[in-house]
C-alpha cells in the first residue's frame, strides 16, 4: 500500500512537470502579454522596462527555469496583472469553488442516487420512465442556458433567490471563508449548485440505474430473496453494495471536473471562485496565474484518483492495491 | 408416515411474454415426504428450475403461478401475504443454488452473509448469531470456521463455497430443502463430496429435499423419490428403482440411454433425437411425439398421468413394458 502510493507520487511529479512545461509554451505561443497589459501609448523605454520587470526579455527556456526553480520552493511567480504571488490569488478564490463543487455534488449524490435506483427497480413504471427521460435532459441542456433559465424563474419572475453573488462568509477555522453558515450565504448557494449539479443528477441516475439492473439480475440477489431478507436489506446492503464501486469512480472524477469546469457557472452567476479568475486571466494573458491555477488542478486530480483507489479498496475486497504493471 | 411436508398439486407457473404464453410449469403435482429426497430430472428448460423457484415464491413478472396449490406443512403458500412469504423463505424453505461462484455476494463477508440470514427469521444477540454460524460452518466440513466467517467468498474455492450456500440453507432448520443443480458447476471429487455432505446433512436435521438436477447418476446414488419433467410436465414418476430401474416412459428411457456408462463400450452413444420443444404456444397432444420411437396417431391427444403400478405413474398413452 505505502509502496503503491510513493509510486503514485512519483509518476504525478512527473505528469505535473509535463503540464507545466506544455502550459508555458502554450500560453507563450499565444500571444505576447505586454501587448494587453501596457498603455499603447507608452514608449519604446517604458516598454522594454515594464518586459524586463516581468523576466519576459530573456529567452523562453531561462524564463521556464526561473518559473521551475521558484515552483520548487513553492513560488509560482507573481501575478502580471495584479503584482501579487499568482498562488495567493487562487488560494484567495479556492473556498468559494470549493464549496460550490461541494454543494453541487451533495445535490446530485443526494438525488441522482435514489433516483437512479428507483428507476432500476421499477423499469418498467411510470416514474422510472419518467426519471430516464428527465436524466436525459439533464444530460444534453447546456449548463449556461439552464444558468439563465434558473436567474429568468427563480430571480426575475418569481424573486425567491437572488441571481448573482456570493453571500456573506465566515472563516471556517479562521482561516477558509465559507457561505454555508448563514440562510443567506445558502440563498446564493442554491442556484449555482443546482446548475452546476444538473450534469451530475443526470450521470448518476443513469449510472445507478444501470447498476441497479444489472445487479437485480444476480444470482446473489435471488439467493439473498431466497435467506428470506426483506427487500430493504436487498437493495440497501446487497446491490448498493455492489454498485457503489463504479459511482465511487464517477462521483470521484466528476468532483474534479466540477471544480475544474464550474467555469460556466460561475461566470453565469458571477461567483467569485477560481473559474473566473482563470478565465480573466487568459483574456490578459496573465501566465502565472494560469499556470499556477491549471498545476492545482491537476493536483486536485491526482489526489482525488488516488482517494478513489483508496475506497476501491475499502468496497471491492477482490481489489487490492498492488503495484501496477503500467 | 405423517403428513408429507410438501404436496403440490396441479401446479401451473406461466409467463406472459409479448410472444404468447410459456407454460413453464404446467399441471405439476407431486409429494415429499419427510426427510426423502425427490429427484426432480429434466433437460434444461423442461421447468424443473420454474418448478422450484415457484415453490419458492421467486417467480418474477412476467411469470406468474396462475393455478394450483403449494401446500407446505399443510399450508397453501401461494395464499400467503408477501412478508408472510419472505419470512416461509429460508426459514422453512431454503434453496441451494447452481453456480456457488455466483450466489454469494462478492462484496460481503462470510459471516454478514450467514448472519442476516439467521436474523431475517428470529431475534437473536449478534454474538448468538456469530456462534450459530459458526456451527454451521463447522458442520458442513469447513475448517477452522471462526476465521472464515471473516473472509470474503473470493477467498473460497468453489466447492466451498457451495458449503457455505448449504451452511446458509440449513441455518434455520428448514424442513424442505430445494437444491437446484447444486453441484453441476462443481469438479467430479467436489461433486461427490457435496452430495455426501447434503446426504449427511439432511439425514441429520431431517430435511427434505427436492434435487433438480440433469444428472441421473447423481439421483441414482441420492433419491428416494423421482419425478421426470419434460416441457413443464411430469411425465413419470415413482420411486428411483422403478423409474430408473424400470422407467415406462420413452423419454425417461431416453434419457438413461443417454448416459454414456450405460451403452456399450466402443458403440456409437445413444441420443435422443430432436431438441426440447419451444414452450410458447406448445401444441396440445404429448409434447415428445416428435422425438418419440413410439409415436403413433392418438399421441396427438395430451395423455394424462396414470398410475401403472403401485407407486409408478406415466403421462403416456403407450407406456413401455
Amino acid at each position: 500500500m505505502l509502496v503503491y502510493i510513493i509510486r503514485r507520487g512519483l509518476q504525478s511529479v512527473v505528469v505535473l512537470f509535463l503540464m507545466s512545461v506544455l502550459v508555458f509554451v502554450g500560453v507563450y505561443a499565444i500571444g505576447n502579454p505586454i501587448d494587453i497589459l501596457i498603455n499603447p501609448q507608452a514608449d519604446q523605454q517604458d516598454r522594454e522596462r515594464a518586459i524586463a520587470a516581468l523576466g519576459l526579455d530573456k529567452p523562453l527556456p531561462e524564463q521556464y527555469w526561473t518559473f521551475f526553480t521558484g515552483a520548487l520552493h513553492g513560488d509560482f511567480g507573481k501575478s502580471f496583472v495584479h503584482a501579487t504571488p499568482a498562488i495567493s490569488l487562487i488560494l484567495e478564490r479556492m473556498p468559494a469553488t470549493l464549496e460550490l463543487a461541494f454543494a453541487a455534488m451533495l445535490i446530485a449524490v443526494v438525488f441522482g442516487i435514489p433516483l437512479g435506483l428507483w428507476a432500476g427497480l421499477r423499469p418498467n413504471g411510470i416514474a422510472g420512465r419518467t426519471i430516464m427521460a428527465g436524466s436525459i435532459l439533464g444530460f444534453s441542456l447546456p449548463t449556461f442556458w439552464v444558468g439563465l433559465m434558473l436567474i429568468m424563474v427563480f430571480s426575475v419572475v418569481l424573486g425567491w433567490l437572488p441571481s448573482n453573488g456570493r453571500g456573506p462568509t465566515v472563516d471556517l477555522f479562521g482561516l477558509i471563508p465559507v457561505s454555508f453558515f448563514s440562510v443567506d450565504g445558502w440563498r446564493h448557494l442554491m442556484l449555482p449548485a443546482t446548475n452546476l449539479a444538473l450534469f451530475n443528477v443526470a450521470l448518476l441516475i443513469r449510472l445507478t440505474r444501470a447498476g441497479a439492473h444489472e445487479a437485480l439480475l444476480q444470482d446473489y440477489v435471488k439467493f439473498a430473496r431466497a435467506k428470506g431478507l426483506t427487500n430493504r436489506r436487498i437493495i440497501g446492503v446487497h446491490v448498493l453494495r455492489n454498485i457503489l464501486i463504479p459511482i465511487v469512480t464517477v462521483v470521484g472524477l466528476q468532483f474534479g471536473a466540477l471544480i475544474a469546469f464550474a467555469i460556466v457557472t460561475e461566470s453565469v452567476f458571477a461567483w467569485p471562485g477560481m473559474g473566473k479568475l482563470l478565465i480573466d486571466s487568459i483574456n490578459v494573458l496573465d501566465r502565472p496565474v494560469i499556470v499556477a491555477y491549471l498545476l492545482i488542478i491537476v493536483t486536485m486530480f491526482i489526489v482525488i484518483n488516488l482517494v478513489v483507489d483508496v475506497l476501491y479498496s475499502a468496497l471491492d475486497p477482490r481489489v487490492r492495491l498492488t503495484e501496477s504493471k503500467g | 408416515m405423517s403428513e408429507p411436508v410438501l404436496r403440490v398439486e396441479e401446479l401451473r407457473t406461466h409467463f406472459f411474454t409479448k410472444a404468447g404464453v410459456v407454460k413453464a410449469v404446467d399441471d405439476v403435482s407431486f409429494i415429499v415426504n419427510r426427510g426423502e429426497v425427490m429427484g426432480l430430472v429434466g433437460e434444461s428448460g423442461s421447468g424443473k428450475s420454474m418448478t422450484g423457484y415457484s415453490l419458492m415464491g421467486l417467480i418474477d413478472p412476467p411469470g406468474r403461478i396462475v393455478g394450483g396449490r403449494i401446500l407446505l406443512d399443510g399450508i397453501d403458500v401461494i395464499k400467503l401475504s408477501g412478508e408472510e412469504m419472505r419470512q416461509m423463505r429460508g426459514n422453512r424453505v431454503a434453496m441451494i443454488f447452481q453456480d456457488p461462484m455466483m450466489t454469494l455476494n462478492p462484496v460481503l463477508r462470510i459471516d454478514t452473509q450467514m448472519i442476516e440470514a439467521i436474523v431475517a427469521h428470529r431475534k437473536v444477540s449478534a454474538g448468538d448469531a456469530h456462534a450459530m454460524a459458526a456451527a454451521a460452518l463447522s458442520k458442513v466440513g469447513i475448517p477452522s470456521p471462526e476465521e472464515r466467517l471473516s473472509a470474503y467468498p473470493h477467498q473460497f474455492s468453489g466447492g466451498m463455497r457451495q458449503r457455505v450456500a448449504i451452511a446458509i440453507a440449513l441455518l434455520n432448520k428448514p424442513d424442505l430443502i430445494i437444491a437446484d443443480e447444486p453441484t453441476t458447476a462443481l469438479d467430479v471429487t467436489i461433486q461427490g463430496q457435496i452430495l455426501y455432505e447434503m446426504q449427511k446433512l439432511t439425514r441429520e436435521t431431517g430435511a427434505a429435499v427436492i434435487w433438480i438436477t440433469h444428472d441421473l447418476s447423481v439421483v441414482a446414488g441420492l433419491a428416494d423419490q423421482v419425478s421426470v419433467m419434460y416441457a413443464g410436465r411430469i411425465v413419470e414418476q415413482g420411486t428411483a428403482e422403478q423409474v430408473l430401474g424400470r422407467p415406462r416412459h420413452p423419454y425417461t428411457r431416453g434419457l438413461l440411454d443417454s448416459v454414456p456408462a450405460n451403452n456399450a463400450r466402443g458403440a456409437r452413444l445413444k441420443q435422443i433425437p430432436g431438441m426440447t420443444p419451444s414452450l410458447l404456444d406448445l401444441p396440445p397432444g404429448c409434447p415428445f411425439r416428435e422425438r418419440c420411437s413410439y409415436a403413433q396417431s392418438d399421441c396427438a391427444r395430451t395423455p394424462l398421468m396414470r398410475p401403472l403400478t403401485a407407486g409408478q405413474s406415466v403421462r403416456c398413452h403407450h407406456p413401455l413394458a
